[in-house]
């Protein structure tokens, strides 16, 4: 089947077809209430941490900014509930270190309703001012990687960008959190469009869909109808995995191969993801700012697995109560756990229950031992070179070879001669290895070490 | 509150393959090809396969005790090198040459490289070299298939005694009064005497009383159950039988009275044998799949050499080896290229989209509204 999808030119090379495990999919988007404290971190996305401008002991209004954006790469953040600010100091965050963050009480039977910002006519905005709104609401990429969404939409001077393309594949196994956006919220996720492509200049607008959601594909393109709106298209790409990295989006939709190194803008393109746009479309004629985000919280541990509408600050323990990973509440028999933060294959474990939701966090997966025993148990052999590795690597690299290189800890000639900087560490070629190496991980090393050369020259 | 969370790094998956069962399934699909040589030669056969393939696993056994390698019996890698070694040998091999076969073949030809991953050469490839040069009467002395009695008694020559000259099969095979015997393969025959057998008795290896291996039919099928079960790559069986196909038709076209035609080229011998299951060993087979190609072509080229213009009969166990070796070279020069750096910036045929829209801007005169050339994808119902 591959190779006939290689011979009709569909969709990118290689990749690999993890079981979708997308059991959340035909649910409901829900609502969870509000933790007893809700934290926020300030630096949630690339780019500096923006400053807090409230202090201990201040009321706040849902919505309200609690902190500004101090250069171009960072975003304000909004208060998540009415309530109080209990303090404001180091907290754990999900990559590890403690971060500076913005606890907030909120007051009982507040109400999740946005009470801050002024609606807006979006028909009279320019481009300008549509991207100083965006800056105001304090998006950034939902998808995952939390750029900043203003930032994305500001095209450099010298570029001209003529489409706007809307990732909706959601490779990722497990989540379903942009699906679901994209059947409730499409005539947001359309609005948001269209705003974006105002911001852009771009004339026409591809939501891409993998094939495993053509109920999402329906919705949009209902929507489309029902407006009569000619210049945007909804497209499914066929369902692969890492279909929603960019590259490999662009080359499903367009044929076309950024070269290394370089942006979507180069060849006139700007991406972004659905929940981000459909966020956009939402908060811009309100005038409101990001309070809240959806999550998928699934996996085997969690007894009520679903698409949650989270509240920016709520602690990872608070939404796993709720979704009934009860387990890990058993205080006989502490169970032990696995807790990732986005998609199983390139999510992150989190070491403390207590890191909040932020604005880049797309699902929660609960694994336990057992769920993992598959991979855990497994020895490890040398490689057999199979070239199930060098079959499955969507940037066309040749992960055995790398491999054995990053055991011998021979980072330099990884990086000139096996083009190691090319690799996004979509976790492929360590998925397929039968051989159990940690391909991914040793790459993930050694890109690091490369970097720390490069930055002490 | 007290949870343990344990701390891993992406991917939090992982596909069942393991290194088990790919071996597993290799084994697998050998079975019926062995059973098959089973019922070609009887008793004689199902000895050596088991002395073979026991020789294999005790000389693994001891070397992975001794700590000097990775893997372990459990791995099934030495279940195939003594399946594969008995394939190889006639027969009616004496099966204490088979067992020095095996642990040459594994002492030398794996563990002494590191053991599974880390050969360079082929194991069993290895094994039937030595033999080859240290017996090389006992290795030429083949006997027909399908004679009578095969299930009741074995070839004489199976069971010399060790250090022992085996006894000649000749007045044996006279002893049968069949017509038409003859202790030489198709390959032998033709090299030495002229005589060609019809490709499509080599096909299926049952016509007759004739000294072949396996069929070649039966050999196919179990290789494309291995490659579309992607445990084997189907790239280089496909190399090997396209340029050994191409060479000898070549050759034939030239000379047809001097060279046999390509399909006595490609079903006799061992060539379907070593291009399904010897060359295609993963650890000493290219990874690249531009290298597969060309690792394939070199084995497939080299063995129609081999066996036209050396003084010997079968030359796929020599090009296979010279192919190993060539691997590391082969490798080198073909490295896949990443993604972003082919120099591709015209787009794709049969792209979903065109890469630029029909026009730039809207306000721009006689505008014209986009039109989607290509509704290819369309949502599944």
């Amino acid at each position: 089947m591959k190779f006939l999808n290689f011979l009709r030119g569909e969709t990118f090379a290689r990749g690999i077809h993890p079981p979708q495990n997308k059991h959340t999919a035909h649910t409901p988007i829900r609502r969870l209430p509000f933790a007893p404290h809700l934290i926020v971190p300030l630096s949630q996305h690339i780019g500096k941490a923006p400053r807090p401008i409230v202090h201990v002991g201040q009321e706040v209004v849902r919505g309200q900014p609690i902190a500004k954006g101090e250069d171009w790469l960072s975003v304000p953040h909004h208060a998540p509930a009415t309530g109080v600010v209990t303090a404001i100091e180091l907290r754990p965050s999900a990559r590890g270190p403690w971060t500076e963050s913005i606890v907030i009480r909120p007051h009982a039977g507040a109400t999740q309703e946005d009470l801050w910002g002024t609606p807006r006519d979006t028909q009279a905005m320019n481009a300008a001012e549509i991207l100083q709104a965006v800056w105001d609401s304090g998006l950034v990429g939902l998808g995952g990687a939390a750029f900043p969404t203003h930032a994305k939409l500001m095209v450099p001077k010298q570029a001209k960008v003529h489409t706007l393309v809307v990732n909706g594949c959601e490779c990722e196994p497990y989540l379903t959190c942009d699906h679901r956006v994209m059947l409730e919220k499409a005539p947001e996720l359309i609005l948001g469009m269209q705003l974006a492509m105002r911001a852009t200049g771009a004339v026409r607008g591809i939501v891409g869909v993998e094939d495993n959601k053509p109920d999402a594909v329906t919705a949009i393109q209902a929507v489309i109808t029902a407006g009569k709106i000619d210049n945007i298209f909804v497209e499914a790409v066929p369902t692969k995995y890492p279909q929603g990295s960019e590259k490999m989006l662009l080359m499903a939709l367009f044929g076309v191969e950024i070269p290394s190194g370089a942006l979507p803008v180069s060849l006139g393109m700007v991406m972004n993801n659905v929940g981000t746009l459909a966020a956009l479309g939402q908060l811009l004629p309100a005038g409101q700012g990001l309070t809240e985000r959806v999550v998928t919280i699934a996996g085997p541990g969690v007894s009520r697995p679903g698409d949650y509408r989270v509240p920016l600050g709520t602690p990872i323990s608070f939404v796993l109560e709720w979704a009934g990973a009860q387990t890990l509440h058993n205080k006989g028999t502490p169970n032990a756990c696995q807790l990732v933060l986005g998609g199983p294959m390139m999510g992150q474990s989190v070491a403390s229950i207590e890191t909040p939701i932020t604005k880049g966090v797309s699902g929660i997966l609960v694994f336990h031992p057992e769920d993992m025993a598959d991979r855990d148990d497994r020895s490890t052999f040398p490689c057999i070179k199979c070239g199930e590795c060098v079959e499955s690597c969507p940037m066309g690299l040749n992960p055995s070879a790398l491999g054995m290189l990053a055991a011998k800890r021979e980072y330099d000639l990884m990086g000139q001669r096996y083009h190691l900087g090319d690799c996004f560490e979509c976790g492929c070629c360590t998925y397929m290895c039968p051989s159990n190496i940690p391909l991914v991980q040793q790459f993930r090393i050694a890109k690091q070490v490369l970097r720390e050369k490069a930055s002490a020259l | 509150m007290s949870t343990a969370i344990e701390i891993r790094s992406a991917p939090h998956i992982k596909a069942p393959r393991t290194v088990e069962q790919i071996m597993r399934n290799v084994v697998g699909s050998l079975l019926p090809v062995c059973v098959f040589f089973v019922y070609q030669y009887g008793i004689s056969a199902l000895a050596s396969l088991l002395f073979v393939t026991a020789s294999c696993l005790l000389t693994e056994r001891v070397v992975v005790k001794t700590g000097t390698q990775s893997g372990s019996l459990s791995d099934w890698s030495a279940v195939i090198t003594g399946l594969l070694l008995a394939l190889t040998l006639p027969p009616g091999y004496p099966l204490w040459m088979g067992c020095v076969a095996g642990v040459v073949a594994i002492a030398l030809g794996k563990a002494l490289f590191g053991g599974i991953g880390f050969n360079v050469f082929n194991p069993a490839l290895v094994g039937r070299a030595f033999v080859q040069a240290a017996f090389p009467v006992a290795i030429a002395s083949y006997t027909p298939s399908f004679l009578p009695g095969r299930f009741s008694s074995f070839i004489p020559s199976t069971l010399a005694w060790p250090m022992m000259v085996p006894p000649d099969t000749t007045a044996w095979l006279q002893g049968m009064q069949i017509d038409g015997l003859s202790g030489a393969t198709p390959l032998a025959k033709w090299k030495f005497d002229g005589l060609m057998v019809m490709p499509q008795d080599l096909l299926s290896s049952l016509a007759g009383h004739m000294a072949v291996g396996p069929s070649p039919l039966l050999i196919l099928a179990c290789g494309a159950y291995l490659a579309m079960r992607r445990f084997m790559d189907w790239r280089i069986p496909a190399a090997i039988l396209g340029s050994a196909g191409l060479t000898a038709w070549i050759l034939y076209g030239m000379d047809p009275v001097r060279y046999p035609n390509p399909f006595f080229m490609m079903f006799s011998g061992g060539l379907m044998l070593g291009a399904i299951y010897m060359a295609t060993d993963m650890a000493t087979s290219p990874v690249t799949p531009r290298g597969m190609w060309v690792y394939g072509a070199l084995i497939g080229l080299l063995t129609v050499v081999i066996r036209y213009y050396s003084g010997l009969p079968e030359g796929v166990m020599y090009a296979i080896l010279i192919g190993n070796a060539a691997t590391p070279l082969i490798e080198r020069i073909t490295q896949p290229t990443p993604f972003g750096k082919t120099g591709l910036l015209r787009p794709k045929r049969g792209a979903s989209y065109p890469l630029h829209p029909e026009y730039i801007s809207r306000e721009e005169a006689n505008a014209v509204t986009p039109k989607k050339r290509l509704l290819k994808n369309k949502p599944k119902p």
